[in-house]
């Protein structure tokens, strides 16, 4: 039970940083990822300052936090381990990114944005669902063809 | 750049970031929503509890600062219906197969200096603003 209030605490927190930075605004991210629009001064370059506050805190965050044995409600930390750099990895982002740029979403602001915008935000959702589950559909047969069983880490 | 609003910038992108820090303190995890949300198919028991307990508090995010301040920064989403659904897809197909998004690789990785993670940023941002570039200044939508 400790762990489900957790991770709600946490995504809440999440979910107020995301809309006090205004990245649930698909043009304020757009805005950014404009950089045409350098010369005529139109260039918005708050996201940058999101991703630096955030990736700041993290990284003290981090260090302070992983000094301890064990998460709080959980009997370990769960890291990503990997740290080669392969093929998946890059047209995933690649393609990940394309979708981010047509948009101007993300899969957190586009839950962000799912109660206090219209029906785009909810088709924006559903595709992205879709999206996720064409992957894990073509991702288990390979697996299955392999003889391997699929993982599900993130990073 | 009248539209650059650094403070809340800063200070939004602080509590995502302390957002990140207590899920690692707590739960043990990455906080990735990609991943959050795209193993939530699949899981079930505590597994999927914690990944959905966290997906409602993202959504009642706006919600809490509504009731705070009374007010939502606006939300403008004018892509066309097709681009949405092309851009839903890719996304969500994208950011699995490169195992994160912007909160997973952008924030959660390159705060543990992750190699991937670095690189997987450089490009999707490199993707994005090369999508932004051709449909605002070569097709002029």
């Amino acid at each position: 039970m400790n762990r489900i209030l957790a991770a709600f605490a946490c995504g809440l927190l999440f979910g107020v940083g995301l809309t006090v930075s205004q990245m649930i605004n698909p043009a304020k991210v757009l805005g950014f990822l404009d950089v045409g629009a350098i010369p005529s001064g139109g260039w918005d370059p708050s996201l940058a300052l999101v991703l630096l506050g955030a990736t700041m805190t993290a990284l003290i965050g981090y260090r302070l936090v992983l000094r301890r044995h064990r998460p709080l409600f959980s009997e370990a930390f769960m890291l990503p381990a990997r740290r080669d750099i392969d093929a998946r990895l890059i047209l995933g982002a690649v393609l990940f990114g394309a979708g981010w740029g047509l948009v101007g979403l993300c899969p957190g602001p586009a839950v962000a944005v799912l109660g206090v915008d219209g029906l785009s935000a909810v088709v924006f959702v559903l595709a992205m669902l879709a999206g996720m589950a064409g992957y894990q559909l073509w991702f288990e047969r390979r697996g299955r063809a392999r003889g391997l069983s699929g993982h599900g880490a993130a990073v | 750049m009248e539209s650059f609003t650094p403070v809340s910038a800063l200070i939004g992108g602080i509590l995502i970031g302390l957002s990140a820090v207590a899920l690692m303190a707590l739960n043990g995890r990455i906080a990735g929503i990609s991943g959050i949300v795209g193993a939530a198919m699949g899981a079930r028991g505590s597994e999927l509890g914690w990944r959905l307990a966290f997906v409602a508090g993202l959504f009642l995010g706006p919600w809490l600062v509504l009731a705070f301040t009374g007010s939502l920064p606006p939300i403008v989403l004018d892509a066309s219906l097709p681009a949405i659904v092309a851009g839903g897809l890719l996304v969500g197909f994208g950011s699995r197969l490169g195992s994160g998004c912007t909160s997973g690789h952008g924030v959660c990785g390159l705060a543990r200096l992750s190699p991937r993670s670095l690189v997987a940023t450089l490009a999707f941002t490199a993707s994005g603003l090369a999508v932004v570039f051709v449909v605002r200044h070569l097709l002029g939508a």
